[in-house]
């Protein structure tokens, strides 16, 4: 497949080095993966804190952008952070994640690092307007989400 | 009014004598300040006066076939080339990345050219024919691809890939995606937009034909004066000049060849005489739960204590609140405490304690009764419309009956089609009108709109009645039915004049 060759690639870089704050957790396939990451300054709402992520690559991955979430674990523990583009059931609103601001050169080493620097950069304590809503209601895949990037500051 | 009616039809007939076929107002402003320069010209006032004049709530509009829009795509795109100098791909990226303001790009490109070019994605010699390259020692970023002698590309930006990850990018971008104008480039952060030529090296000829389907879809969607019929399956698109800012004075309804009527100005179909906007809040409160609440307002009322809402469904007046055990009257929402030993008769109604509740309960019950006095008339003609329709469909029908029964010939038997047909458009033009009759703030003129109203309606309904008459008799009723039928055409046209008028005016 056109995702195998370069998720191979991928895969054995990532095994050899990583970026301060990025962990590979475990890649059992070529169509699911999880990544830590952690916050590298004292930024009090996500300090001492390390947070999953869960890649999804489609067939056509890297043309395709593969779907990023964070997920809840209690074992070890791992919440959501709270971010105002982050809701809580974990679903990032980011447009580098999306058909349009998405590139193909980006791959999951960037894409941590993008999250990373995203969470390391934002002052507010909160979650996304009408969260509760869109997690209650929400029955869909983040692919299939349309979002609407209005908030390019944070 | 009457003046500013000679300038608008003046204008029109101005229009076609001076550009040849479709191509009129597409130049916005250009055509604007020919406008102003040839109006106080008189030559025109002749040739209005052989046209037949304009009624004040039609509107001046084109109908294009997508051969007519490939065309005017065309021919837009050799005339910026000529001017500018440039290759027509460069002309095409230029106009679309410029939402094919021509006027705009010849000004921005006169003035800085080389930022136009730039921001537009296109670099110093664009003029290029482009081709693939092997290039030694190359890695493709998105495959990993390093085998020796793999094809690449690159845009003028230089971001070269291997053509294989090029292809699979673009055709996901045309096939999954929809994109065509705007493509970028791969790389993050470039915008570099990939050109018609670079297009055609990579992509397979069915795709081309694809993107050249989205390209012209752009083009329409791009121009704010011209609009897709939403008719289903239609692949006319309708030229009008009519700006967004005028769309609280006038109703632009244009009809596509494929005889569909609809609103330019929201794409919904025939709704004059009420504007846009009052259409679109009148549906969404057709929709919404809004009457859920005015039900809820005008049959039940709130526990005095604790708020929860109560529905009275028979009993005494002496209520006694499921939640908070509050003991209360349904009368006059006092306490039933203060009622003494006049139990089951409430004579206390005078009293101030609960005249407010009360007054706000009448308040509410008047306006859904208000709202649905307008509505079941707006709906009735709906649904009238529709079985109106399934008759339109058995018109047919008796038309070859009449022409056997009566021995009419076809053309004889033709305004049974005709009348179904006026049917048709009063029903819809009354549906509306009572929409529109319902955010109307009581005066002079509304009096008015509604004598224009009942008439249309009288004589909609006397048309209607008509065809439900046995074929046999239909024969007989013909004189009659032709006069009806242009009676109501007559009083749709007053109608819709009458009211184009006092909103053009602002009233």
């Amino acid at each position: 497949m056109f995702a195998n060759k370069r998720l191979g690639k991928e895969l054995a870089k990532i095994q050899q080095s990583l970026p301060p704050g990025i962990d590979f957790v475990s890649a059992p396939d070529f169509k699911q993966w999880e990544m830590d990451i952690r916050v590298l300054d004292a930024n009090p709402l996500y300090a001492d804190q390390t947070y999953r992520l869960r890649f999804r690559f489609s067939p056509n991955y890297p043309i395709e952008a593969p779907e990023v979430t964070f997920i809840h674990l209690s074992q070890p523990l791992r919440t959501i952070p709270i971010h105002p583009h982050i809701y809580s059931n974990g679903i990032i609103c980011l447009d580098l994640l999306g058909t349009q601001g998405w590139s193909p050169v980006q791959n999951v080493e960037s894409v941590c690092m993008s999250l990373q620097s995203m969470l390391t950069g934002n002052t507010k304590n909160e979650r996304p307007p009408g969260d509760e809503e869109f997690v209650r209601r929400n029955t869909q895949r983040p692919r299939d989400i349309r979002f609407v990037y209005e908030d390019s500051s944070v | 009014m009457d003046s500013d009616d000679e300038f608008m039809s003046g204008l029109s007939s101005q229009d076609e004598d001076d550009f040849g076929g479709a191509q009129e107002s597409d130049d916005g402003s250009l055509g604007d300040e020919f406008d102003d320069e040839e109006e106080p010209d008189v030559g025109f006032s002749q040739d209005k006066d052989l046209k037949p004049a304009r009624k004040s709530y039609e509107v001046d509009y084109k109908v294009f076939s997508p051969a007519d829009i490939q065309l005017h795509q065309d021919k837009q795109i050799d005339e910026v080339s000529a001017i500018l100098g440039q290759p027509s791909e460069a002309s095409a990226i230029l106009l679309r990345h410029l939402r094919w303001n021509k006027e705009r790009l010849i000004e921005a490109y006169m003035e800085k050219p080389d930022a136009v070019l730039e921001t537009a994605g296109l670099g110093p010699d664009a003029a290029q024919t482009p081709t693939t390259k092997v290039i030694k020692g190359f890695t493709c970023d998105i495959c990993c691809e390093d085998t020796p002698g793999l094809e690449t590309y690159a845009l003028k930006c230089g971001h070269r890939y291997c053509t294989d990850c090029y292809r699979q990018y673009l055709a996901q971008k045309i096939k999954d995606e929809g994109e065509a104008a705007r493509i970028q480039c791969p790389t993050r952060g470039c915008h570099r937009i990939v050109d018609a030529k670079s297009l055609d090296l990579l992509v397979a000829a069915e795709l081309r034909s694809r993107y050249q389907v989205l390209l012209t879809r752009t083009y329409v969607d791009d121009k704010e004066n011209l609009k897709w019929c939403p008719a289903p399956n239609c692949e006319y698109a309708i030229e009008c000049g009519v700006k967004k800012k005028d769309l609280s004075r006038i109703v632009p309804t244009v009809a596509c060849s494929c005889k569909h009527r609809f609103c330019f100005g929201c794409t919904l179909s025939d709704h004059q005489p009420a504007p846009c906007s009052l259409v679109k809040q009148w549906i969404k409160k057709c929709e919404d739960d809004s009457e859920t609440a005015n039900w809820i307002s005008a049959n039940t009322k709130e526990c005095p204590k604790c708020s929860s809402t109560i529905e009275k469904n028979g009993g005494c007046n002496h209520m006694t609140c499921r939640k908070c055990k509050h003991e209360f009257c349904w009368m006059c929402m006092g306490l039933w405490s203060e009622h003494g030993t006049s139990w089951y008769n409430c004579n206390r109604f005078e009293e101030k304690s609960g005249s407010d509740g009360r007054d706000a309960q009448a308040k509410s019950r008047q306006s859904l009764e208000r709202y649905l006095h307008y509505y079941n008339r707006y709906a009735n003609h709906e649904q009238s419309a529709k079985l109106d329709k399934d008759l339109y469909l058995k018109t047919e029908r008796k038309m070859m009956n009449l022409q056997t029964a009566s021995g009419m010939s076809w053309i004889e038997v033709q305004f049974l089609d005709t009348a179904s047909q006026a049917l048709q458009q009063c029903r819809q033009t009354l549906k509306w009108t009572y929409a529109f009759a319902y955010y109307l703030q009581r005066n002079n003129l509304t009096e008015i709109f509604e004598d224009n109203q009942k008439d249309l309606e009288m004589a909609v309904e006397g048309l209607s009645e008509m065809f439900e008459k046995p074929t046999t008799e239909l024969a007989a009723l013909k004189v009659d039915m032709m006069d009806k039928t242009s009676y109501c055409n007559k009083r749709r046209v007053i109608l819709l004049e009458d009211t184009a008028q006092n909103l053009k005016a602002g009233e």
